[in-house]
């Protein structure tokens, strides 16, 4: 028997509000997403793209629908066994970065290991792994506030990837970053998807950078209207 | 995890000492008032008990007028007594063991270029016994020096140190108004009383000499009295009044001129107040820890709202309800305990100040240390809970998304 999709989503719904003042934020998304690809999600603003991706990260429960995360139905767990499903299995990569202030770069990456119950040095050991996978091994002992934007993105990704999620989400990770920064984001996110077959599914509002993607789906007010592979990869 | 949580917990405290300080300051406070005043209020009590027991718990005092031990009026009006009536009491009252006469005024002592102004008693051998003094040096009196009133006296340990300082005092001659008198004996010290007062401050004559050569008159002021062992006090002062009235004529249906005070009777009476006092101020002071308590929720809840982002982060990377609470809650209690650490420190300290200024042991009692210690927790939790109980409730989403 096939292993379930990695990510099914089906009728998804998500309503704010009721009644007249009902916003439906999600209205139907049909998506399965396979384990291993780099996926762009595109749309104008308002189209329910951060919703979407709250809800396939756990950190939101849909309204009606069926989520399925490797099969487990997501919508009838509890705020607690979501919480160990994004521990275990799920890595974010926020717009405003989101990290610790007034904490090391390298503390802010051990942080996913603390709740996962990872020993002090087993913990320290990976995350200078991680810090080193984005080309920060030198800045672990940083605070955030003395980093740049593009090097707090990537202590970030290193942060996203120490736990070895499943699927890392990234919502407009390059929204705050400058082009050239951008284009080294995504080529390292790029990267970590062809070399180490991590799931990615990504949030930008610019074409540029959905064509590091595989596949590119783009959203009108809470549907899916299209859904096709990037001209790199057909 | 748990260690995890507090070492995160130490470190955001110390990140930000000044406020952290600032907050704890109420509970440090209050639990400062708390150890100072328990500690001293147990000292004082233990005092008023080794007083009693220095004293004898046998002691009654017979004073001429009424309620002279409660300040009120009376003494000067009522008249004095007399060794006549001194005599009576040791004769005919079979319960009384000794009854020493006392007469007392204040003068300047003086040796060489040394004086100081002490209390000048008039007494006898029997009060020497009565209250208990033991010879440093020297001698007490012989009965023929009482007989006669012979210039000879006996000087108390603070006496003795400011007009001799360490040289040996027997054998010396002191000066008294006119009377040049011999120090033939200088007693062990008893230190100070409840209040403060110095027990060693004063030269003892024999009464006739006092009477003759100091007071001008024959006045006896209060009788100081034994109670032998076994015999009630009670009904011994009983006796004492029965006959004072008799020797006084004092007629039916009249009040007494004088009073009869057990000195145990007293002494505990004055610790039941230092009891009632501590317990009152310690009342205070556990309502300015609970005060302590509130400031520590509201900065909690400060923090809380502050670090709203950093909670919606910890939520997204997968900490659970509880762990978001117990790091909130771990921080409040650690907060609050070092406030309680500082507060046992100062407030022991403070106790130790207001022991040598009232001249009371220092008595730390730790029993009342490690409850300070355990109320302080009980604050963290009870007025951490709620602030952690809202981080914990956030959602993430919204967390992530506050400025
Ligand atoms: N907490 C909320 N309460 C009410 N309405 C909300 C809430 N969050 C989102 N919405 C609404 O849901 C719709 C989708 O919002 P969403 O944030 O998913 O859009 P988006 O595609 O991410 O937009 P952008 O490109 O601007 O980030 C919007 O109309 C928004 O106003
Ligand atoms: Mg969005």
């Amino acid at each position: 028997m096939a292993d379930p999709p990695l990510i099914q989503l089906t009728g998804i719904t998500r309503i704010y509000g009721s009644g007249e003042i009902a916003v439906h934020a999600l209205d139907g998304v049909d998506l399965t997403i396979e384990a291993g690809e780099f996926v762009a999600i595109m749309g104008p603003s308002g189209s329910g793209k951060s919703t979407a991706m709250n809800v396939i990260g756990c950190l939101d429960s849909p309204t009606g629908g069926q989520y399925r995360f490797n099969g487990i139905e997501v919508a009838g767990l509890s705020r607690d066994q979501r919480a160990l499903l994004r521990r275990h299995f799920l890595g974010f990569v926020f717009q405003g970065y989101n990290l610790l202030p007034r904490s090391s770069a390298l503390h802010n990456v051990e942080l996913p290991l603390i709740y996962k119950g990872v020993g002090r040095a087993q913990r320290r050991a990976a995350a200078t792994e991680a810090l080193g996978k984005v080309g920060l091994a030198g800045r672990a002992h940083h605070d955030p506030s003395e980093l740049s934007g593009g090097q707090q993105q990537r202590v970030a990704i290193a942060r996203a990837l120490v736990g070895d999620p499943q699927v890392v989400l990234a919502d407009e990770p390059t929204g705050n970053l400058d082009t050239r920064t951008s284009v080294e984001i995504m080529e390292m996110l790029q990267a970590l998807n062809r070399d180490e077959g991590l799931t990615i599914v990504m949030v930008t509002h610019e074409a540029d950078m959905a064509a590091y993607a595989d596949r590119l789906i783009w959203m009108v007010d809470g549907r899916i209207a299209r859904d096709e592979p990037t001209r790199k990869a057909s | 995890m748990l260690w995890e949580t507090i070492r995160l917990a130490i470190q955001a405290i110390f990140r930000n000492a000044m406020r952290s300080f600032l907050t704890v300051l109420g509970v440090v406070i209050g639990v400062a008032a708390v150890i100072a005043m328990v500690t001293v209020g147990q000292g004082s009590t233990r005092q008023v008990t080794a007083d009693v027991e220095k004293l004898g718990t046998n002691i009654v005092m017979v004073l001429p007028g009424q309620d002279t031990m409660q300040g009120g009026p009376g003494g000067t009006a009522d008249p004095m007594f007399t060794l006549a009536i001194n005599d009576a009491v040791q004769e005919q009252i079979a319960a009384v063991a000794l009854s020493a006469p006392i007469s007392q005024s204040r003068a300047r002592v003086v040796f060489g270029n040394e004086n100081r102004r002490t209390d000048i008693i008039g007494t006898d051998n029997r009060y020497f016994e009565a209250a208990r003094w033991e010879l440093q040096r020297g001698r007490l009196f012989e009965p023929a020096e009482v007989q006669s009133g012979k210039p000879v006296c006996v000087i108390g340990e603070t006496v003795r140190d400011s007009l001799f300082g360490n040289a040996d005092p027997v054998g010396e001659t002191v000066r008294i108004k006119a009377l040049s008198c011999e120090v033939v004996g200088w007693l062990k010290s008893k230190g100070a009383s409840t209040f403060g007062s110095d027990q060693d401050d004063f030269v003892i004559l024999p009464i006739r000499t006092y009477h003759r050569r100091i007071a001008g008159n024959t006045d006896v002021s209060t009788l100081f009295v034994s109670v032998r062992d076994g015999a009630s006090i009670q009904r011994t002062m009983d006796d004492i009044t029965l006959l004072m009235r008799d020797l006084r004529r004092i007629g039916r249906g009249e009040e007494d001129d004088f009073e009869v005070v057990d000195m145990k009777q007293f002494a505990t009476m004055l610790s039941g107040i230092t009891d009632i006092l501590t317990g009152l101020l310690s009342a205070v002071a556990a309502v300015s820890l609970l005060v302590g308590g509130i400031g520590i929720m509201n900065i909690m809840l400060v923090s809380v709202t502050e670090r709203t982002r950093e909670i919606g982060i910890r939520l997204a990377i997968g900490a659970q309800a509880r762990q978001v609470l117990l790091q909130f809650l771990v921080e409040a209690i650690i907060l609050s305990l070092i406030g309680g650490l500082i507060g046992i420190a100062l407030g022991l300290g403070l106790a130790i100040l207001g022991a040598r200024w009232l001249a009371i042991p220092f008595t730390p009692d730790p029993g009342i240390i490690l409850l300070a210690f355990g109320f302080s927790a009980l604050v963290g939790i009870v007025f951490g809970y709620f602030p952690a109980r809202r981080a914990a409730r956030l959602d993430p989403i919204e967390a992530l998304r506050h400025e």
